[in-house]
Order: C-alpha cells, then sequence, then structure tokens
C-alpha cells in the first residue's frame, strides 16, 4: 500500500487518533484543575496540586492536542495540495514517534515538579532538545514535500503551515537557551526583564503562530473544502499573510504592561497588538466569506458548523486581544480571570473548534468512510461545545471585570475597600460556571470518541492514490 | 536612557518599526487599487488544487481596510506621543516612573491630612474615636491580615494582637515602636549544644512552668539547665523580658505551639521571626492609627 502512488496517510492517521486522545486528556486535567479551584479539597499530595497539574493542562492541550490536530492536518493537506507523497516516511514516522515521547516524558515531568517555570516552555532542557530535533526533522518533511511538489503554485494553507513551523523552531530554541546543573534542571540564560521579555516575546508568538497562523493554515484548507466553495480572496490572503506574520512579532510585551519593562518597549507592544486586529481578521472575513453561496448548507452540516462557529470565536478573541492591550484596559484586565477567560475564547472556540470540525472531515477519509459513523453525535457534540465555551468565557469575564473593578475600589480614605480574600470569595460562584462550561466541553470530546472509535473500527484504513496533475495545475 | 547599552539599538530599533508601519501601509495601499465593476463577475485565479480547492480575487474589503488604516495611523501618533522609537521620549514626555510619582503625590495630597489630623491626638484618644478605629481597621485589613489574620488572633509564629500577652510589651508607645521599626525575634538553637536528652528535660520543665502536664523527674532535671542557660533571656522565674522580646513561659500562650514536641523542636533548633518595619512605607499617619487600633483591640471593650 505504501508506494509512491499513494498518499502517506499512516502518518495522518497516527496523529489524527492521538489528537482525539490527547484532547481527552488535556480538557480532562483542565476540568480537574477548575474543579480544585471551587473544592481546594481534591488538591491531593504534591503530584496531584493545582500547581504541576496547571502546566500540565495547558501543554497537554496545545502541544498535544493541538499539536497532533497540526501534524496531522499539515501532513495531509501538503499532500493533497501538492500532488505528492511526503518526501520521507520515515522521516514522517520519527516526528510521530518523536512527539507522542516528548507529550510522555511531559506528563511524567510536570507531575514530578520538574519544570523550567517557564509558561508554556516548563519542559526541561532534555525534553527540549528532543523537541528541536523532532522540530527540525518537521520541517524537512514540510518543507522537503513542498520542494517536491508536482504543483507549480502553493496553496494558502501551506504558507500558514509553513511560517508556523519556521517561527516555533525560532521561538523556542531562542526562549529555552539554558544552562543545565543537573539531568533535571536547568537555569534561562536570560535574566530579569530581559528574561521576562524574551518569555513573553515567546509566550505570545506561541499564540500567533502556534495557535494562530498554523490553525489558520488548518482552516484554508477545510473550510473551501467543507463548504465547496472558492477561497473569497486571494488578495485578502496574500495581504493579510504577511502582515499577520510581521506584526505578530512585536506583540509580546503587552503581557508586561507596568512592569519593569522599559517605556518605549510596552509601548511598541500596544501599538503592534493594535495593528494586529485588521490581520487577524483577514483570516476571518476569508473564511466567512468563502461560505457565500453555501449558507443554506449551515443548517444541515454540523462539520460546517464547527469550523464557521471557530471563525466567529476566532474574530471574537483577536478583537478582545487589541483591546487588552491597551495600557488603560490592561490596567484593570491584567491578573484577573479575564485574561484566563480571554485565552480559552481563542483555545476552546478558534482552536478546539476548527480542529473538532476538520478531524470530522478527515477521519472519515481516512479510513474508507463516507462518513462519522453518527452525524447526529456530531450535531450534539457542537452543541455541548458551544454551551461550554459560552459558560465558560462568560463566567470568566464576569468574575475578570469584577476582580478588577473590587482590587482597585478604594474607601473615602484611600484604603482598600475589599481585602484579597473577599474578592477570592465573591469569585466561587464564577468558578464554578466555569468548571461546568468545561465540563461540558469536556462531554463533547468523549462524544467524538466514541464516534471515532465507532468509525474507525467499522472502516479500514486507506491510502488514498494520487491523481494525475490537472491541465490548469501543471508546472 | 538606560534601556539601550549603545546607541545603535535605538537607531536599530526606530528603523524597524517604522519601516514596518510604511510597509504595511505601503502593502494595504498597493492591493487596494482593483476594484469590481458593477456587474463585473469576480474570476478565480485559474488555479486548482486537490481537484477543487480554488480562490476568487475579490478586493478588499473597504471598511477592513479603512480599520487597518485607522489602526496605522493611530500607531504612528501613539508613538510621536509617547515613548517607542528608540531613545525618543515622546513629545508629551510621559514616562511610567513620572506617572506613578504623579499619582502617589495626587493620592497623598487628598488622603494624608485625612490621617495627619489623627497626629496631635494622644494614642488613647484615637483608640476611642470610632472614626479613627474603622480607619485602622481597613489599614489593618490590608497591610497586616497576610499574618495576623483578618481576626487578628495571628497564627503559628505569627502573633495573636487580641489578648493581653506582647512580646515587647503592649503600650501604645512601644507598639507605635514595634510597627514602625519592626522587630527580629531570634532565639538560639541549643540542640547541638544541650544533646537531645537535655533538650527534653528544658522542654518538660518549660511546660512545667505554664502547669501543662510534664514528666516531673525530667522538669526537676531540666530546671537546672534553664536556670544556668535560657534564664539569660527568659528570666530567673521564666516570665521573659519585654525588653528583648523574650516571651513569658509562664502564661500558656504559645507562638509556636506548646505541645512537648514543639517545645522540643523550639529548643533544638531555635526560632527566627521577624515583623517588618513599617514607618517608610505607610508614613507616620497611618502608623499613627494602626497603633490606636492594635492597642484597642486587647484595650477598647467596645471595639471587637
Amino acid at each position: 500500500m505504501e508506494t509512491q502512488s499513494t498518499y502517506n496517510y499512516k502518518v495522518v492517521r497516527q496523529f489524527a487518533i492521538m489528537t482525539v486522545v490527547w484532547g481527552i486528556v488535556g480538557m480532562l486535567v483542565g476540568v480537574i484543575i477548575a474543579a480544585q479551584l471551587v473544592w481546594p479539597d481534591l488538591n491531593f499530595g504534591p503530584w496531584l496540586h493545582f500547581g504541576r497539574l496547571r502546566p500540565l493542562h495547558t501543554n497537554a492541550v496545545i502541544f498535544a492536542f493541538g499539536g497532533s490536530g497540526l501534524f496531522a492536518t499539515s501532513y495531509y493537506v501538503v499532500q493533497r495540495t501538492c500532488n505528492v507523497r511526503l518526501i520521507s516516511d520515515k522521516l514522517a514516522a520519527f516526528t510521530f514517534w518523536g512527539w507522542q515521547a516528548i507529550i510522555v516524558l511531559a506528563a511524567i515531568t510536570l507531575p514530578l515538579g520538574l519544570t523550567t517555570g517557564k509558561e508554556y516552555a516548563e519542559l526541561e532542557w532534555p525534553i527540549d532538545l528532543l523537541i528541536t530535533i523532532v522540530w527540525v526533522v518537521y520541517a524537512i518533511v514540510f518543507f522537503g514535500t513542498i520542494a517536491i511538489r508536482k504543483v507549480k503554485h502553493i496553496y494558502v494553507a501551506n504558507w500558514f503551515y509553513g511560517a508556523f513551523i519556521l517561527a516555533v523552531a525560532l521561538l523556542h530554541v531562542v526562549n529555552s537557551l539554558e544552562i543545565p546543573v543537573s539531568m533535571w534542571k536547568s537555569y534561562s540564560i536570560y535574566a530579569g526583564a530581559v528574561d521576562a521579555m524574551v518569555q513573553w516575546w515567546y509566550g505570545h508568538n506561541a499564540v500567533g503562530f502556534f495557535l494562530t497562523a498554523a490553525f489558520l493554515g488548518m482552516m484554508y484548507y477545510f473550510v473551501p473544502k467543507q463548504a465547496g466553495r472558492p477561497v473569497y480572496s486571494y488578495r485578502l490572503s496574500v495581504v493579510h499573510f504577511w502582515a499577520l506574520i510581521f506584526t505578530y512579532m512585536w506583540a509580546g510585551p503587552h503581557h508586561l504592561h507596568y512592569t519593569a519593562l522599559p517605556d518605549w518597549t510596552q509601548s511598541l507592544g500596544m501599538v503592534f497588538s493594535l495593528i494586529l486586529l485588521a490581520p487577524s481578521w483577514g483570516g476571518m472575513i476569508n473564511g466567512i466569506m468563502t461560505l457565500s453561496g453555501a449558507w443554506h448548507k449551515l443548517r444541515t452540516d454540523p462539520i460546517l458548523k464547527f469550523l464557521v462557529v471557530s471563525l466567529s470565536f476566532y474574530g471574537m478573541s483577536t478583537f478582545e486581544g487589541p483591546m487588552m492591550s491597551i495600557k488603560t484596559v490592561n490596567a484593570l484586565s491584567h491578573y484577573t480571570d479575564w485574561t484566563i477567560g480571554h485565552v480559552h475564547s481563542g483555545a476552546l472556540g478558534w482552536v478546539g473548534f476548527i480542529t473538532i470540525g476538520s478531524l470530522y472531515y478527515l477521519l472519515p477519509r481516512l479510513f474508507g468512510r463516507e462518513q462519522m459513523h453518527s452525524v447526529k453525535l456530531i450535531e450534539a457534540h457542537f452543541w455541548l461545545a458551544t454551551v461550554g465555551t459560552v459558560l465558560y468565557i462568560a463566567a470568566l469575564w464576569i468574575s475578570g471585570v469584577m476582580q478588577g473593578l473590587m482590587w482597585r475600589a478604594l474607601n473615602p480614605d484611600g484604603t482598600l475597600t475589599y481585602a484579597f480574600a473577599e474578592v477570592v470569595k465573591a469569585t466561587y460562584p464564577y468558578h464554578f460556571v466555569r468548571f461546568l462550561g468545561g465540563t461540558l466541553y469536556l462531554l463533547g470530546m468523549v462524544l467524538m470518541a466514541y464516534n471515532t472509535f465507532r468509525t474507525v473500527t467499522a472502516g479500514r484504513a486507506v491510502d488514498a492514490k494520487i491523481p494525475a496533475t490537472t491541465a490548469s495545475a501543471h508546472v | 536612557m538606560s534601556d539601550f547599552v549603545n546607541d545603535f539599538w535605538g537607531v536599530y530599533i526606530t528603523v524597524i518599526v517604522v519601516v514596518g508601519i510604511v510597509g504595511l501601509a505601503y502593502l494595504l495601499f498597493s492591493q487596494s487599487r482593483t476594484t469590481v465593476a458593477k456587474g463585473e463577475k469576480v474570476e478565480t485565479m485559474g488555479h486548482v488544487w486537490d481537484d477543487d480547492l480554488e480562490e476568487y480575487n475579490n478586493p478588499l474589503p473597504r471598511w477592513w481596510m479603512l480599520m487597518f488604516y485607522i489602526t496605522l495611523i493611530f500607531g504612528a501618533v501613539y508613538l510621536v506621543l509617547y515613548p517607542g522609537l528608540g531613545k525618543f521620549q515622546g513629545v508629551r514626555g510621559w514616562t511610567s516612573v513620572g506617572q506613578y510619582k504623579e499619582e502617589r503625590a495626587q493620592a497623598e495630597a487628598k488622603y494624608q491630612p485625612l490621617y495627619d489630623k489623627y497626629l496631635k491626638q494622644d494614642l488613647k484618644a484615637v483608640a476611642a474615636d470610632p472614626e479613627a478605629q474603622a480607619m485602622g481597621k481597613r489599614l489593618f485589613q490590608t497591610y497586616c491580615v497576610q499574618c495576623h489574620g483578618s481576626d487578628a488572633r495571628g497564627a503559628k509564629g505569627f502573633p495573636n494582637l487580641t489578648d493581653h500577652d506582647w512580646l515587647y510589651g503592649g503600650d501604645p508607645s512601644t507598639i507605635k515602636t514595634t510597627i514602625d521599626a519592626g522587630r527580629q525575634g531570634q532565639m538560639p538553637a541549643f540542640g547541638a549544644a544541650f544533646g537531645e536528652e537535655k533538650v527534653k528535660d528544658v522542654a518538660n520543665y518549660v511546660l512545667s512552668l505554664s502547669g501543662k502536664k510534664h514528666d516531673a523527674e525530667r522538669a526537676t532535671r531540666g530546671k537546672e539547665t534553664f536556670g544556668a542557660i535560657c534564664s539569660a533571656c527568659h528570666g530567673p522565674d521564666g516570665k521573659g523580658n519585654q525588653a528583648m522580646g523574650a516571651p513569658n513561659l509562664t502564661d500558656n500562650v504559645w507562638l509556636y505551639g506548646g505541645t512537648e514536641k514543639t517545645v522540643i523542636e523550639t529548643i533544638t533548633n531555635g526560632r527566627n521571626n521577624q515583623m517588618p518595619a513599617w514607618k517608610d512605607f505607610l508614613g507616620e499617619g497611618k502608623v499613627h492609627l494602626l497603633t490606636a487600633y492594635v492597642w484597642g483591640l486587647s484595650n477598647n471593650t467596645k471595639t471587637q
């Protein structure tokens, strides 16, 4: 089956299945830590304590769930839009097993308390090295496949995947420069404000390139495919692509407003975050307008619902982000639940929905089926996920703004109106609603796992034939 | 400006930012000239991928372009007004340190008189003033609860402020000194000097002082060591010495706990305890009110 006349679907299948598995694991840990915030008694021993499970949650959903989804879709998309099999099956297989090993190592070391303490870059130096190796191989497979393509023009989805792979390599290497002192302990080579700036240059671009650009690549393939319509505007994709990748690199300092970071750096972070609004929305417009002429399909097609709602959440959170980067707004929102709500409108609403929608498109095709085992279950998943996301972000909006206002409230004599513990107490009901929202979202993923299981067991692994290139696409 | 070790970097930043913003505007402008004439059909680019993937080439939405231009103009104006372009400080001369100082000065001008008006009053009189007590309580809830608890009853290692037991003295002026300058309470470690048995003997003697359950034989042996060593700080009768903050051991009030195990731990390893100094941070007026409030906690029958 694995010959040069077929696409390599094996690695896509492996990553696609693991996306569902890691999605459940990562979101389950998320629900557990949400419960710990409501019922602190659920913190059992050091290994299962909030402080150690929280980085496990973020790493699992971003890098295990999101990462596996990106590997799966990028390998699928790059082959099908280049009309060629991946340049190397062995290297592709290495990225699969390497990436899974990294995830397992993360799941072991983080509960043990082995951490660099850098948010979204907690993994210690031996794992950092492994990530670097796997990522370089990923770049070789992806760009190598582009290089041997049988179609002259490079499809827009590949621009975004390509930018993501290059930028993440740069970000990971620069932010992870550290001096090992033992097998599982290292210290960053940066210190003080420089360390903070490098960390948030990395942190925000992890959002920008991992969670935005890469998933826009996903969007640019699966939305027009599922809608059966051409992409709305090539011109728009060119403008917003270049504007997005240039501007994102500057936005990091908005995480450090009103800190020891120099004033000029904070200003630039804010200005470029605002400029980022239009380039971000370019992707949303291109996705949603692709549906013009196909809107009626939304009534019956739950996969399309996932894809379109993901773009709505994307538009909402990329509007919210620039607004929160304005210093006066940030003075209220920073350090509150609002930030966590914002991240989750992006993570649950955008990244989660676009990945889930794309997987529902992908899975039947990888296993020789017309469609998923049950379309009704996709519909149910859609509503669970939507209600869950809305509950989650609405609860944290309210509690976030409330926290910000309570922290700054002053008595007539200039003292604080509320002690910190009073604010914690007031937050309690909203954290319960957040827990509820997260649970609904997780339930949806369980439906997906069941649906996937039935689809896979009733189907068989197929590798699609590479068609002869069409005349218009010829080199 | 100390942000840059070398002038080059300021210029470097400025050039990239200016070229970046101008470049974005140019990119937008270069792609904005074609509009679809009325009745004209938008064609695809003519490329096909993967059977059916195509692209239209619709013009950029006008409202979107406008929004993009507005953010670029806002950014440019902001960088003229505020620091951002390397060493250029912005025409408004704004700095975050300057804003902090200004807001602080405003707050002090507004609130300080409210506190300072009590400075002229005797601490006991302030403690009797309900309004001053309310202000003192709010200060306490902001600055002191982290250690002493929201009910001021303290915790392990943090003194209870509502009883009549004082490590350094409970008259208003001593309380004020404690808050002003802080305290550092230190008990040396005797584990190595005494050895395990002797520590246990002394612990039992200490327990006997406040009438707690103890081993009489050990206590008798411990008394000798206590008289020779411990009495230097705690006094021959164990009633402590407020001049150096040595606790009274006869009153059954325990800072770290009065079980045999904890007392042994205290004697073996010693204790090191610190109360921070607040004078420079809070200023005299607020310390005055806090002092009156803390004194009132154990002396005012009305409050609490």
